[in-house]
């Protein structure tokens, strides 16, 4: 598969984070993230903002992948995100997933699920826009 | 300051809040607060970035500050320290942020129920009437007993 060759670009945010890339789902980047001091806020669970943080990055490593897929080059700015909280993230490995629900040609429409144990299980959900910028 | 004394002071707890966990990785800090309003301090940082080659503060330490502003808002607001958890956030991103500049998240806690906490807030970088986000939030109060989220 071509894509296993492409690297996935990190945020210097995303890194400071802790967020790498863990692999790809039929063509689609999986972001990981260990649960560690940095992502806590209520003792042994994720801060809300390190769930959204990671599904952020999730929705923008989809977007960049079928972007450089179709040889577009864009600066990507966001537009909005709505998360919603599922369940509380405790203390062990968060993973998310994006999917491009619209591509256009100035924006993109993008949902991501974050999970711990089993993708069917979705610990947050998020839906995004962004703008893409020449 | 004109407050009637309350158990749940802002500027008091923040330093509790922000002593370590993803807040005090953050560096958040307090700003200023009212009735049912918290304002708390994003410093600027070169490591929270959001595209390499641009100096642009990334979207996600925005919405970290505006989950910890409305958390802070509602206790606030309700007097209470009651464990409460991000239900639903909206963050509408209408500017990028200065370059080098703080932001500063600002929620308003304006309606508590028996279950449920709605906030608003903006975010800026000095100046209120020109935000760079405005957000929308509800969050749930966790009972004491009842598990509201279900264990993973």
């Amino acid at each position: 598969m071509p894509e296993q060759e492409q690297i996935v670009a990190l945020t210097p945010y995303a890194r400071s984070l802790g967020i790498t890339h863990d692999g790809w789902d039929a063509g689609v980047p999986v972001m990981r993230v260990d649960f560690d001091e940095t992502v806590e806020g209520r003792p042994e669970h994720y801060h809300g903002g390190a769930t959204g943080g990671l599904l952020e990055t999730a929705g923008y490593a989809v977007l960049r992948a079928e972007l450089e897929r179709l040889g577009r080059d864009a600066m990507l700015k966001p537009i909005n995100i709505t998360v919603q909280y599922l369940a509380a993230g405790k203390s062990r490995t968060s993973f998310a997933k994006g999917r491009i629900t619209k591509l256009g040609r100035r924006s993109a429409n993008i949902t991501v699920e974050a999970w711990q144990d089993d993708p069917a299980r979705p610990i947050a959900t998020a839906v995004m826009n962004v703008l893409m910028a020449d | 300051m004109t407050d009637q004394p309350r158990k749940f002071d802002p500027r008091a707890a923040t330093p509790f809040f922000v002593s370590r966990g993803h807040s005090g990785w953050l560096g958040l800090r307090y700003s200023d607060h009212g009735e049912d309003w918290v304002e708390l301090e994003l410093p600027w940082r070169e490591d929270l970035l959001g595209e390499e080659g641009q100096r642009v503060l990334a979207s996600g330490p925005i919405l970290s500050l505006m989950d910890m502003a409305s958390g802070m808002a509602i206790w606030r607001a309700m007097d209470d320290f009651t464990a409460i958890a991000t239900l639903d956030l909206r963050v509408d991103y209408v500017r990028p942020a200065r370059e080098g500049a703080a932001v500063f998240g600002r929620s308003q806690c304006y309606r508590v129920t028996r279950s449920a906490a709605f906030v608003r807030g903006v975010a800026h970088d000095g100046d209120i009437d020109d935000p760079v986000a405005h957000i929308q939030a509800v969050f749930m109060k966790i009972a004491p007993n009842t598990r509201v989220m279900h264990d993973a």
